[in-house]
């Protein structure tokens, strides 16, 4: 084809007219992700297409953790050994607590008639990659929705929420983290019960707790965990430590930033945390109904 | 006085399909590393380089369909919205074929200075798309990532004309 000679009189639309057809076709498709959440179907064929690469691609970090695995020393082996059986004793000792308790929580709880909390269930997951799009935290781990893995579960690590399942393929899953952007955790501090709402701020380290009054309880070094309000994370999760507070009073809220407890930039393997839990009806939204009700004006 | 810019073209092979493909796919896989921390700034977007350079090499091969998938299965990859890539990709096509005669006129520096102007309007659109989005902007290093691109161009150039090159005839040595 490169010595042919140039086909003069049918050279189909001009390179204009094609960029016109797919600049539309892909401003149609931006508009539709966007605004309505069409083309699922669409995204998930082609993720089907892209999956081997992905796992290919993934595969050399692997390999060569695995390598390093191997060559760990004798001496860190022995201490790693150490501090675990440290660690497993101090652990049963508390597990063994843990149930008393359990089983005593369970039992004041039938005498009082309360519904049982939620026993959570975890899939241990490992990261893939991070996802190479600046704007946003997301991680893709190599569980998806064959494997029972669906978008809104709460995702974490030994030491708190990393954050939520936002979409499943079907054998891959987008994590999206607590520090991006969009991201919004309903938390309650321990120390006093005070709920709030975290949010990300788009940096790897930074939290912000938005809308808190000057006056309100919050101190550095408070530990904040979920709330449960939300129906979506299980009560109880540790998510963050309030890091600084600036109140100054040209401002109606107080500036309030957190790091996150789990290692949120740093990952290998997660747990998916699973099990619904039954929520009482959502309240019926007035304004909707009467919305609907009323003969629109005009 | 003969324009010492203009050098004489070298007779190729023409190049097959399949490896047009292999390429585009090897780009793809290259994106796909688990890139992380400083890396994923440095990155650059392989993807867009390989289609920019079969763009100017071969306009009549690789055009707006394969440049317009090329971007749906990184839209894909990455979590991004359906279409950013794809968007930014076809205008990069767009770009390539009208100036691909222009860009081979020149070699070296000034070729790679094309390059970097249209790689930096792959990543202008895409920011732009994002920005209409709600994003924030991520800072100047995002940038970067092209700079590299644009420093890879010509060793690029040289690995993928590899196969092209007609090999040696012992005979008329």
């Amino acid at each position: 084809m490169e010595y042919s000679p140039p086909p003069f009189f049918k050279t189909g639309p001009t390179p204009l007219v094609r960029l016109l057809i797919f600049a539309v076709l892909s401003l149609a498709f931006l508009v539709a992700d966007v605004r309505f959440s069409y083309l699922e179907t669409l995204r998930q064929v082609a993720a089907v297409v892209v999956y081997p690469l992905q796992r290919i691609a993934a595969a050399p970090a692997g390999i060569a953790r695995r390598i390093g695995d191997f060559f760990t020393t004798h001496g860190s082996l022995r201490e790693e050994n150490a501090r675990l059986k440290q660690e497993n004793f101090e652990n049963a000792a508390l597990l063994l607590q843990l149930k008393a308790l359990q089983a005593e929580n369970r039992q004041l709880r039938e005498l009082l008639a309360a519904r049982e909390r939620l026993a959570i269930e975890l899939v241990a997951v490992e990261v893939l990659y991070a996802a190479r799009d600046p704007f946003s935290r997301k991680l893709v781990i190599d569980r998806g929705s064959q494997q029972g893995v669906h978008p809104g579960q709460p995702v974490v690590d030994d030491r708190g929420l990393v954050g939520q399942v936002t979409r499943a393929y079907p054998w891959l899953a987008e994590v999206t983290l607590v520090s991006d952007k969009g991201q919004f955790v309903p938390v309650q501090n321990v120390r006093n019960g005070l709920r709030a709402v975290l949010s990300g701020t788009g940096g790897d380290g930074a939290l912000e707790l938005r809308f808190i009054p000057l006056n309100a309880d919050f101190e550095s070094g408070d530990e904040l965990v979920t709330s449960g309000i939300d129906g979506v994370y299980p009560p109880g999760l540790p998510v963050a430590k309030v890091a600084s507070i600036e109140r100054s009073a040209d401002q109606i809220f107080a500036r309030v930033t957190c790091t996150p407890l789990a290692g949120v930039a740093n990952y290998a393997q997660l747990l998916v945390v699973s099990g619904s839990r039954e929520l009482p009806p959502r309240p019926v939204d007035e304004k909707k109904q009467a919305r609907g009700k009323k003969p629109r004006k005009g | 006085m003969a324009d010492t810019r203009i050098e004489p073209q070298e007779i190729l092979l023409p190049v097959k399909a399949g490896f047009i493909a292999l390429t585009l796919i090897s780009a793809l896989m290259l994106n796909l590393l688990p890139w992380s921390g400083a890396w994923l700034w440095i990155k650059p977007d392989f993807v867009a380089l390989v289609v920019l350079y079969w763009c100017i090499e071969q306009p009549r091969k690789v055009g707006f369909i394969s440049a317009w998938t090329m971007g749906l299965f990184m839209d894909v990859a990455d979590g991004t919205l359906f279409g950013q890539h794809a968007l930014a990709y076809s205008i990069l096509a767009y770009a390539g074929i009208v100036l691909h005669r222009r860009v081979r006129m020149f070699s070296g520096t000034p070729q790679v200075a094309h390059v970097l102007v249209l790689l930096l309007l792959n990543d202008l659109i895409i920011l732009a798309i994002r920005l209409a989005a709600g994003a924030d902007f991520p800072g100047l290093q995002y940038f970067i990532g092209t700079f590299v691109a644009a420093a890879l161009w010509l060793p690029l150039g040289t690995l993928l004309k590899l196969p092209q090159r007609p090999r040696l005839d012992p005979d008329q040595i």
